[in-house]
């Protein structure tokens, strides 16, 4: 039987060849111009990221308008130094000392010596009786066990309680570089069209002065009340620990499950049911994993997170326990799925080599599979951690302090992380508060950016060395 | 000889045997757990949000249908309809949409098929770079450039400090990545005969990406969106940081309901920035705030878990299967 061909005129069928020629150009034009707006598009997300980077960048140096209570000059001249050649910061501890005892009262002294004493073997503003009694009594003050105060951590009283620097306005770092005189002319016309709006300072008592908000001493001082002198310290050590908490509860877990999954499990409706259900728990949103820590860590589990079952005396179970657990828990889907590519990974013939030496399938994995598969595992892990390191809703349910200036001294303190206090300045109005938090980003940023680059360069060195 | 051999063989197989075999089954026995850990926290989940949320339900000043059917949360005054943070979070969470499906398939394509290699040796380090930043320092973006440009480009009077659209477009941002790298693997997937195909017939580069490998792939890449409608659901940091800390409450039946139900330069208060706000502050256990969170949790997981299996559903269904 021969098919019949449909009746048409093969004419019909095709364009000509001018139609064809004519059309092309139209389809060639359009295809421009989509790709074109394809690449627009991209170019958006591309123009985005910049943007949040120099934003980031611009307000984390620039000038400042500042105001100081007292100079630092004069603080050195009143010691009897020449300020030209004197800066405060070169000032001994001693020096610094004497400028305390001079300047403020005998009260706030000894509230701060029993704070933090100044010398281990001599007392400034107490006397040697009154601390002897209130050390041996029931509440004794952090002051009578804790240690000396440092030469820096004098300069930061000194600058808080006699210089007591205000910043009045602040400028982007470009604006600073391309055009330092606009920002000058723009606080004192402030000043004269408003003066109400700085108190009772004049537009000569203001400093003009460069400030890094992102430096050195930024990362090293405490959180503050005052913008000028807070710093990041606790919160990166908050951070530091909360990574160390999860990273020994979710690596072992994590692997451990990863390995049942591929090399022991069998088929069963129970290990499907696991597995599907890590894959649901990978895309639970972080507050979920927040509230399963309150309800859990913080609440039911308090003796053990407070540590009052060990002895400790922490007020509640808003601890760094807690937190690490918490984050544990929600980095564990990402570092079973991560393990679990890497183990599939390991070729077969490995596995098969090993069982054919006669060993068990525990001996084979532990000494053919998993060696190769570290690698993987850890750049897995690191990927993981970085995740967690800037995660902040679970951290803002389990308790994350809002404003704490005592380093972390175990897993049973109060604790802030980087991403807390990120979020606590950035909330606040002033302008400076938002200079810090674009600094506290940035470093943020550098530790991720070092966390991800470490992760990369793990990955390359070893599929190096296994191809 | 051949048998004292078979026998000295079959002793030291046997004692292997017996050496071996327990400690192997502790070994996997606790492996099992580890994996059963899962379960557990599923579980935990659940039972932490279920019976919270039934105290929650069970207190006098809250009833079960008034959660679901009445337009005002208001705690303080007694109030507690889910409604306008549901909308709150559907309003923002659409907005991100509007964002990051254009840029997220318009990258995908272009990387897939146009870009040569040193633009996507730009392009593609850019996508990853966006995926590691945390979601607390693109609220800091929303609030210090998004939101002034929206105020500088449509007026102060107009944008409020709070408002919907520039949490919405941060949100996007920040899910461009998801959609992008989803849609490439479903365009990938799509074998090249039948790219080769189209070609032969005398298609150009445009069109046998968009007529032929984006509708081959259309489950993968619909699957791709709504996962990534889950994470902008669940997104906490820049909701809170930039939608404000307002309801946006409403009466059905008044005037200008849509217009004030969907105006994007007002605040308007999500789930999760409602959990986040009422966390953070002062809050003690068993007050009807505390409950309260976990309602909305558990109304927010059911959520997200719901759009996590209509993606993989989507997949399943309309997957094309070729070859």
């Amino acid at each position: 039987m021969t098919l019949q061909a449909p009746e048409r005129a093969p004419e019909a069928t095709f364009p000509s060849y001018d139609e064809y020629l004519g059309q092309l150009s139209k389809r060639k034009r359009r295809a421009r111009l989509v790709q074109m707006s394809f690449l627009a598009l991209l170019t958006v997300a591309v123009l985005a990221l910049v943007i949040l980077l120099y934003t980031i960048i611009d307000d984390s140096f620039g000038n400042v308008a500042v105001v100081n209570q007292n100079e630092p000059e004069e603080v050195v001249a009143s010691l009897g130094y020449d300020p030209a050649s004197v800066s405060l910061d070169g000032l001994s501890k001693d020096e610094l000392v004497t400028a305390l005892q001079a300047n403020i009262n005998n009260n706030v002294g000894r509230r701060l010596e029993r704070e933090q004493r100044f010398y281990e073997d001599r007392l400034v503003f107490e006397s040697q009786q009154k601390w002897d009694e209130i050390c041996a009594s029931s509440d004794a003050p952090s002051g009578c066990s804790s240690s000396a105060r440092s030469q820096g951590d004098l300069l930061l009283l000194v600058q808080e309680r006699i210089v007591q620097p205000d910043i009045i306005a602040v400028n982007g770092l470009t604006a600073s570089l391309l055009n330092p005189a606009e920002f000058e002319a723009k606080v004192a016309t402030s000043f004269s069209e408003n003066p109400e709006r700085f108190g009772e300072y004049t537009f000569d008592q203001v400093r003009f002065q460069w400030r890094a908000w992102f430096s050195w001493s930024f990362l090293t001082s405490p959180a503050s009340a005052t913008p000028e002198l807070a710093g990041i310290r606790t919160a990166i050590l908050g951070s530091v620990w909360l990574v160390a908490i999860t990273v020994l509860f979710a690596v072992p877990v994590g692997l451990g499950a990863a390995i049942y999954l591929e090399e022991f499990a069998r088929p069963t409706r129970i290990n499907d049911l696991i597995q599907t259900n890590i894959s649901n728990l990978a895309g639970v949103p972080s507050i979920i994993y927040g509230m399963l820590g309150l309800a859990v860590f913080v609440r039911a589990m308090e003796p053990i997170t407070s540590g009052s079952l060990f002895g400790t005396d922490s007020p509640n179970g808003r601890t760094l326990l807690a937190a690490g657990l918490t984050l544990g828990i929600l980095t564990l889907p990402v570092v079973i799925i991560s393990s679990q590519e890497a183990i599939r990974a390991v070729p077969n013939s490995l596995r098969q080599a090993g069982m054919s030496l006669g060993a068990t399938k525990w001996q084979t994995v532990r000494s053919q599979v998993l060696p190769v598969a570290v690698p993987g595992i850890m750049t897995g892990t690191i990927l993981a951690v970085a995740r967690a390191i800037g995660e902040t809703a679970p951290l803002l349910l389990v308790g994350a302090a809002s404003f704490i200036t005592s380093s972390p001294s175990g897993p049973f303190s109060q604790f802030t992380a980087l991403p807390i206090q990120i979020f606590q300045w950035t909330s606040l109005p002033q302008a400076e508060w938002r200079n810090l938090a674009a600094a506290a980003s940035l470093a943020l940023l550098v530790l991720l950016l070092t966390l991800n680059a470490g992760a990369v360069i793990l990955r390359n060195r070893y599929a190096r060395r296994l191809s | 000889m051949t048998t004292e051999k078979e026998s000295t063989a079959g002793e030291g197989t046997e004692s292997l045997k017996r050496q071996r075999r327990p400690f192997e089954s502790t070994v996997v026995v606790s492996l099992f757990l580890a994996g059963a850990i899962s379960i557990a926290i599923t579980i935990g989940i659940l039972w932490e949000l279920g019976s919270e949320s039934l105290l929650f339900f069970l207190d006098d000043a809250v009833s079960f249908g008034d959660f679901f059917t009445t337009t005002v949360w208001q705690p303080q005054a007694g109030s507690f309809g889910i409604w306008p943070l549901i909308l709150g979070t559907l309003i923002i969470a659409v907005i991100a949409l509007l964002v990051a499906i254009p840029i997220g398939l318009a990258s995908a394509i272009y990387l897939a098929e146009y870009a040569s290699p040193r633009v996507r040796g730009i392009f593609k380090p850019v996508l990853e770079i966006l995926v590691g930043i945390p979601t607390v320092v693109f609220g800091f973006f929303a609030i210090t450039f998004v939101t002034p440009l929206l105020r500088s480009i449509f007026g102060e009077s107009v944008v409020s400090f709070f408002n919907v659209l520039s949490a919405g477009i941060v949100v996007g941002l920040l899910i461009v990545p998801l959609i992008s790298s989803l849609a490439e693997d479903a365009m990938s997937a799509v074998p090249d005969s039948l790219r080769q195909a189209a070609y032969a017939l005398g298609a150009s580069q445009l069109e046998v990406s968009l007529r032929v490998v984006v509708p081959a792939a259309l489950s993968g890449i619909a699957a791709g969106i709504v996962i990534a409608m889950s994470r902008a659901v669940g997104e906490t940091m820049v909701v809170t940081l930039a939608a404000g800390a307002s309801p946006r409450n409403f009466a059905l039946g008044s005037d200008a309901l849509f217009a004030d139900i969907l105006n994007p330069f007002e605040a308007a208060q999500t789930m999760t920035g409602y959990i986040a706000i009422t966390a953070s502050g002062d809050l003690s256990y068993d007050t009807i705030d505390y409950n309260s969170i976990f309602a909305i949790g558990l109304t927010l997981f059911v959520m997200t878990l719901a759009l996590n299996s209509l993606s993989r559903r989507v997949v399943k269904r309309f997957r094309q299967e070729y070859e």
